[in-house]
């Protein structure tokens, strides 16, 4: 017995030593880089240069905080209304909210010019009913529904997965003992998707908070996300490769407490995401 | 009423859905060379695709990766659920599992910087000319698809009757022919999940190669230099090429798997 | 669904894309350098500008298939849009390159550094051609390691239907009446030069107060920007979607072609002046087709090609004076000496500056 499972923890090794070099040791090397200077001493100085990032820090958690907010309200309903569905239905809609994640994100963002700019889409049609031009593009506002919509099916996909598991019998229970539509979604549903929810809420905050191509293309290249922040200082030159690195260690850094925060919330092991 | 309301607003979402998407097949049948003003139909951009070969080779170079990086991480995914699940002290377990999840829960800008740090500081002590290219964007893929084929089989092991595999042995199988003959029929469609979710995240990856691969550019990158410049319809008629793949494939497994339920409700009527 | 029927569908779109198709066919074309090699088969690394080579579109040239062809070396051709993402790939050595173009001012940097190979260009039978002018130039008096592939000058394009008469001032990128129309360079050294230029500053300042004075007018510009931009620029300006940016005239000339709106002005402060040139980075890994390459883009067919194709002002003799060259003694490229607009080159800063306007230009994107 002893023996066997000797062998089956021998098969993980191979994966055991690439985790090792392929996850640990490139940040290892990313947190070295941020404590050094060019030349290699130990040094603070990248990190008090993040001072002025403050703002770039600031503004892309605004973002994507308002992103996943927006995303939150408008999929949680569509999550609900398609547990309402047909079995068959619910798989095709299933698939066809999943297929936008299929194309090219940025394909998908480059077409919203097409459709915001101002002599867009929207803007050519206000423009032929005799209505006055609206400055989309360009503005924070594009590059939140930008956000939105790059990253919609990650919050509907795991509200939906929980949704559909919950027991119809227990929502005819909460009918039968006097509770009415709304109660019912406060008392059983909403503590129920509460898992699919948390996960949701993480999957669009996280690419949301650290993208570099949605503020370029939708705002106008006029501020700098942390994302953008983070691609441009390395693609200046490896003279800024030690700020780069510190920028992208404290990103990393708001991260995790961002998960620890939201594991918190939900109970169990099996808090953190939920496909 | 309440009915026709909720299907209204399914109806909205899915049309923000797809606005977009409409666009893009618009003006990728635009014989004029904008994405802005259309012209008048025609499927010439569709044409020239044939002879663009820089599309065509990132195309290839996206397809070798994605179907490289979801085998290798498939099989050793694989093997690593087994091993993991076999560990026996807690706390090594707890640890295995959190760095194993951190490719997936970290930002992948973050995760394409570390390795691009990584291969770049290794190339330089190997005194290289040049340290990216097929291999390191074929290793940043494998990492960060190995915990979702992880995630995906872990689960299915787990409920795996262990006493499944006592048997075989009992039957008298050596423990590897066991675990082939009676494990891996039992996970093989999670295996499979793994597999299909690893390829299409290997697929659509921008961020992570865009750091990783050197002159060994995938599809995204080449596109993402396309729209540096003014994005010509060739780009639209090329993602529509591959939506509408991606769209039959899909049709495809959904019907297969219809048809597997249906096959499985006859079964169990006996 | 039924399956057949979307199959018949995409076969028939597969179908009638490969009937109509429209290939590309190579131009009947005589070379004077000799292209014998024995280098078949190998890979060429080309690391060049956006939109900076006649790529076979509207009727051009391809130049990289044509050279392909006749050498049968597979050109890999990869774009960058700003001289110091070049060198960042360079000088990380994540990538390899057997030919970059950058400009005058990073060649400096690229040299001083010895990050460049040597390669005596006199020796190329075809270097006869570059004007002595473009010879010997400040960045490598002795031609040992570039040869000049383009010049050009920085102005402003403008949109005759959204603005009368603007000013011929970078001041009119700062005009309140623009709002939300005017666009800025999104690279730090062009940006910082529109506001130097008003400011009547040397755009090689090492004084650190000039670098504020300039971030603070460019802060002031921001309200009544609509985008940074590279080239970008193109789909904004010819759909009418931005009425004025500065940009490199031969870029304007490439956008008046799609869209006759559009008009151009060196502004009376003055303007940069710059060369990009032919390099060989030390990094090289096929020399010797880098030299065939080189010495294939001084051909007067494929630079004539390459002139017309990108529109900017061409060192080549061949060219400039073959009468018909579409802009031969075009007033924009090759002005007279009276329309000569004042000029600065840029040059190579010290670190420790050029990491200071760095810095500002952060400062910028965040205000």
């Amino acid at each position: 017995m002893n023996k066997k499972s000797f062998g089956s923890r021998l098969v993980a090794a191979p994966y055991l030593v690439w985790a090792a070099i392929f996850i640990v040791v490139p940040l290892l090397i990313m947190a070295y880089f941020a404590f050094t200077d060019e030349s290699g001493a130990f040094t603070l100085i990248n990190l008090t240069e993040i001072g002025k990032y403050k703002k770039a820090l600031l503004i892309s958690i605004c973002y994507a905080a308002a992103a996943t907010v927006i995303t939150l309200l408008i999929s949680y309903p569509m999550a609900y209304f398609m547990t309402k569905m047909k079995i068959s239905s619910q798989r095709m809609i299933l698939v066809i909210v999943m297929l936008p994640m299929w194309m090219n994100f940025l394909i998908r963002t480059y077409s919203w010019i097409t459709i915001l700019a101002n002599t867009g889409l929207i803007n050519t049609f206000l423009n032929a009913i005799g209505l006055p031009k609206l400055q989309l593009i360009n503005t924070p506002s594009a590059v939140i529904l930008g956000m939105v919509y790059d990253f919609i099916p990650y919050m509907i996909l795991p509200i939906y997965t929980v949704m559909s598991k919950i027991d119809n019998s227990l929502l005819n229970a909460a009918s039968d003992l006097g509770s009415n539509g709304f109660s019912k979604l406060k008392r059983v549903i909403l503590p129920l998707s509460l898992p699919g929810v948390i996960s949701g809420i993480t999957m669009v905050f996280v690419p949301s908070v650290s993208t570099f191509y949605i503020s370029q293309k939708l705002g106008g290249n006029k501020t700098l996300l942390i994302g953008d922040a983070i691609e441009y200082l390395f693609n200046i030159g490896p003279d800024y490769y030690n700020v780069a690195s510190a920028l992208s260690l404290i990103l990393m850094v708001m991260i995790l407490i961002c998960l620890a925060v939201m594991n918190k919330f939900s109970d169990g092991e099996n808090g953190g995401v939920v496909i | 009423m309440k009915k026709a309301l909720s299907r209204l607003y399914v109806g909205l979402i899915l049309f923000f859905l797809y606005a977009p998407v409409a666009v893009m097949i618009f003006f990728s049948l635009n014989s004029g060379n904008s994405v802005w003003v259309f012209e008048s139909f025609s499927l010439d951009w569709y044409a020239g695709l044939i002879f663009d070969d820089s599309l065509l080779t990132a195309l290839e170079h996206t397809l070798i990766i994605a179907l490289l990086s979801a085998v290798i991480s498939t099989v050793l995914g694989t093997a690593a659920a087994v091993g993991i699940l076999a560990l026996k002290k807690k706390i090594t377990k707890r640890i295995v599992t959190s760095v194993t999840n951190i490719p997936m829960m970290n930002a992948d800008i973050v995760t394409g910087v570390s390795l691009m740090l990584l291969f770049v500081f290794v190339g330089k002590i190997l005194g290289l000319d040049e340290s990216l290219g097929f291999l390191t964007v074929l290793i940043a893929h494998i990492t960060f698809n190995l915990p979702y084929v992880i995630l995906s089989v872990m689960p299915r092991l787990t409920q795996t009757d262990s006493s499944l595999h006592e048997a075989a042995l009992d039957l008298g199988c050596t423990p590897i022919k066991a675990f082939f003959k009676a494990i891996l029929p039992a996970i093989s469609t999670s295996i499979f999940t793994g597999f299909i979710m690893a390829f299409t995240l290997s697929l659509d990856d921008f961020v992570i190669s865009y750091f990783t691969c050197g002159h060994y550019q995938t599809l995204p990158i080449v596109i993402y230099n396309m729209t540096k410049k003014t994005v010509t319809p060739d780009v639209y008629a090329l993602s529509t090429i591959v939506f509408i793949s991606v769209f039959v494939l899909l049709m495809l497994y959904n019907m297969l798997q219809n048809k597997n339920v249906k096959k499985r409700r006859h079964r169990d009527e006996y | 669904m039924n399956i057949k029927r979307i199959f018949a569908l995409v076969l028939s779109i597969i179908l009638a894309a490969s009937l109509c198709g429209c290939g590309y066919t190579y131009a009947d074309i005589t070379y004077e350098g000799n292209y014998e090699n024995s280098l078949k088969g190998t890979v060429l690394n080309v690391y060049n500008w956006g939109e900076y080579i006649s790529d076979g579109s509207d009727d051009s040239i391809d130049v990289n298939k044509e050279f392909e062809k006749l050498t049968g070396i597979k050109v890999n051709y990869t774009t960058f849009e700003s001289n110091e993402t070049m060198y960042s790939q360079l000088k990380s050595g994540g990538v390899s390159y057997d030919i970059i173009i950058p400009s005058d001012y990073m060649i400096e940097r690229l040299i001083s550094e010895d990050m460049l190979k040597k390669f005596s260009p006199n020796e190329l039978s075809n270097f006869k051609y570059i004007d002595s002018a473009y010879k010997g130039l400040f960045y490598d008096k002795d031609d040992c390691y570039t040869v000049t592939y383009n010049v050009g000058m920085v102005g402003v394009i403008y949109n005759k239907k959204l603005i009368k008469k603007p000013k011929h001032s970078w001041t009119a990128l700062w005009d309140k009446k623009y709002k939300n129309m005017s666009l800025n360079f999104s690279n730090p050294r062009d940006g910082f030069m529109t506001a130097q230029m008003i400011l009547g500053q040397d755009l090689n300042t090492t004084n650190k107060a000039d670098w504020d004075k300039a971030l603070e007018l460019l802060k002031s510009g921001k309200s009544v920007l609509q985008s940074y931009v590279m080239d970008e620029i193109y789909g904004k300006m010819e759909t009418g979607e931005a009425a004025i940016g500065p940009y490199y005239a031969g870029d304007y000339l490439t956008m008046y072609e799609n869209n006759n709106d559009l008009d151009f002005f060196y502004p009376e402060e003055g303007t940069n002046i710059f060369v990009d040139a032919i390099c060989i980075p030390k990094c090289v890994k096929n020399f010797e087709a880098a030299k065939l390459y080189i010495n294939f883009l001084l051909e007067p067919e494929i630079a004539l090609a390459n002139a017309e194709y990108i529109g900017y002002a061409s060192p080549n003799t061949a060219v400039v004076n073959n009468e018909d060259y579409y802009y031969y003694q075009n007033k924009i490229l090759y002005p007279d000496e009276k329309d000569m607009p004042k000029v600065q080159y840029y040059h190579d800063i010290p670190s420790d500056i050029r990491s200071y306007y760095e810095g500002l230009w952060v400062d910028l994107k965040l205000y």
